[in-house]
């Protein structure tokens, strides 16, 4: 079996400036945020982000990477919105396409199937088919005549998952509750990237949980960075949860200039093992705090 | 009668009674909710008049029972795996009663919650449509809106999300076919669209409030029936599961004062 592993630089040199390009997880959970880090650090500018919002979203928005951020929703979860993103969209920073997010997954998948469109009745009577006067309806050509949303394949020129184990021919084990849409993600994609907790050989896979566990196969992966806690700040149960410590502050953070500045510099301006460092001396230092406090 | 009619009813706990009503006549249907009076109101049917009733538990399960507020994960009785893939697939299939919040709601029962002022260059961006769209022309919709004023009960949303009776009627029969906005509950009282155009009725307030108030609290001309019940009285029953089963914590009150 060939070897996909790659380091996060490798990584991004594989992507290009313009790309449209596919962001896996949910919301604050198991998003690839090592490789969003990564792109932050890069040159690559004028993408098209097409995501299950989280922070993903807002960090590359902040950035400056966006021109157009393609999602149902863009959520921090424990916090309804993402500051960055909302700034970006009330600015006219970046272009949208808001569909509902059911219509999102048929997206996905007709973009796997390699179908131009799959017909839903999600969309019909909403706004959605306002602000996005490019999609069009369907009408059954059998007996009911009915009148569907014709929603258009979402392809991707690259797409980029984490999860919680992977081996280096490119099979990821997803050990959380929720697969999300991560397999759909990569099938609808040219160039297909799987960030993981850590790999391990083939013959370690089955037993560190069940066979449903092991939902992407190496059809489905052209590259294998391992990034121990890549997904952070969002949630990689059961590796870890959201650090939502961490989450407040990226959100106090954002709501000014300075603070923001100084978040970035400290998190952002820093290589991936530099980040990491920088977290857990962070999350060393609140514990000590809290420990002081209790036993004052 | 009055020696059962319980006395000290909050409001948050008619607002849980009016949400818990929603589900009322619900069979094996995937009961969804979000706030904390309609988490409630779902739990209580559940437990009570609407005992098939499936509960979610947040995540990626379905539980059995109906968990307190705020259940620890490990204390759950889990019955099957419903990752947001299988969700599409019960949304789509109808089987599906929902709760959704709205930051607007208007006359014909559109919802927004996806920006407020021109959806091109929000004044305020939101979540997103989220599933919305779907949701409303797939299985019955209710909404709670914690916060009834002119400001939340508005004339025309700014961005449909959900879609109220106008825009499915004009969207055609593959809208209306399963379309239907149940009920709107809000702080003050209880909402349906039943009415001749589909307009929204304020069918009961809550005790302690006024007609006057609603509508002074409401930013068009909401339909008034002559007489407006208030809305009903917990059964004994309820009230101790609301107090000591479910919510013991007072979290309802948090979200609705007085």
């Amino acid at each position: 079996m060939a070897d996909k592993r790659l380091t996060l630089d490798e990584f991004v040199a594989e992507l290009s400036s313009g790309m449209t390009i596919g962001i896996g997880g949910w919301g604050s959970r198991r998003k690839p945020m090592a490789a969003v880090r990564a792109i932050l650090r890069s040159d690559l500018t004028d993408l098209t982000v097409v995501s299950y919002g989280g922070p993903d979203v807002g960090l590359l928005c902040a950035a400056g990477k966006v021109r157009r951020a393609v999602y149902g929703f863009v959520t921090l979860d424990s916090i309804p919105t993402d500051p960055h993103f909302k700034a970006a969209r009330q600015s006219g920073a970046v272009e949208a396409m808001e569909v509902d997010e059911g219509m999102f997954y048929l997206g996905l998948l007709a973009a796997s199937q390699r179908i131009p469109f799959l017909p839903t009745r999600a969309g019909l009577g909403s706004d959605v088919l306002e602000v996005n006067p490019g999609l069009r309806t369907v009408v059954s050509p059998y007996d009911d005549g009915e009148e569907l949303v014709a929603m258009p394949a979402l392809r991707l020129d690259a797409a980029v998952v984490h999860v919680n184990r992977a081996d280096a021919a490119g099979s990821g084990q997803i050990l959380g509750p929720d697969p999300f849409f991560d397999d759909l993600f990569l099938g609808a994609a040219d160039r297909r990237f799987v960030t993981t907790e850590g790999v391990v050989p083939t013959g370690e896979l089955a037993a560190g949980g069940p066979l449903q566990s092991l939902c992407i196969s190496r059809l489905l992966t052209d590259g294998v960075i391992e990034t121990p806690g890549g997904a952070h700040f969002t949630a990689c149960v059961p590796d870890y949860g959201r650090d939502e410590a961490f989450q407040k502050e990226y959100v106090a953070a954002a709501g000014d200039p300075d603070a923001w500045a100084a978040f970035a510099d400290r998190f952002l301006a820093v290589d991936e093992d530099g980040y990491q460092a920088t977290v857990r001396e962070t999350t060393e230092a609140r514990a000590a705090a809290r420990a002081a406090k209790e036993g004052a | 009668m009055t020696d059962t009619t319980p006395t000290g009813v909050s409001r948050a706990e008619y607002c849980a009674i009016a949400c818990a009503d929603v589900f009322r006549g619900d069979g094996e249907v995937m009961a969804s909710a979000f706030g904390t009076a309609p988490a409630l109101g779902a739990r209580l049917a559940r437990l009570t008049f609407s005992p098939d009733l499936v509960l979610t538990d947040g995540d990626a399960a379905l539980v059995d029972g109906a968990p307190p507020l705020g259940a620890a994960p490990s204390t759950l009785v889990l019955e099957s795996h419903m990752p947001y893939r299988r969700v599409f697939d019960v949304v789509w299939s109808g089987r599906r009663n929902l709760i959704m919040m709205a930051s607007q709601i208007d006359r014909t029962g559109n919802q927004n919650i996806s920006a407020i002022g021109s959806w091109a260059r929000p004044k305020a961006q939101l979540v997103g449509v989220r599933g919305a769209p779907g949701n409303t022309v797939n299985h019955s919709t209710s909404y709670w809106v914690p916060n009834h004023s002119t400001r939340s009960f508005v004339e025309q949303v700014d961005v449909v999300s959900g879609v109220g009776y106008a825009r499915a009627a004009a969207a055609g029969p593959s809208a209306t076919r399963f379309h239907e906005i149940r009920y709107v509950i809000s702080n003050l009282g209880v909402f349906d669209f039943a009415t001749a155009d589909h307009t929204m009725r304020l069918a009961s307030v809550h005790p302690g409030v006024t007609v006057e108030e609603v509508v002074a609290a409401t930013g068009f001309a909401l339909v008034v029936p002559d007489e407006v019940p208030e809305t009903r009285d917990p059964t004994p029953e309820e009230l101790d599961l609301l107090r000591t089963v479910l919510d013991p914590r007072g979290l309802r009150d948090r979200e609705v004062k007085a």
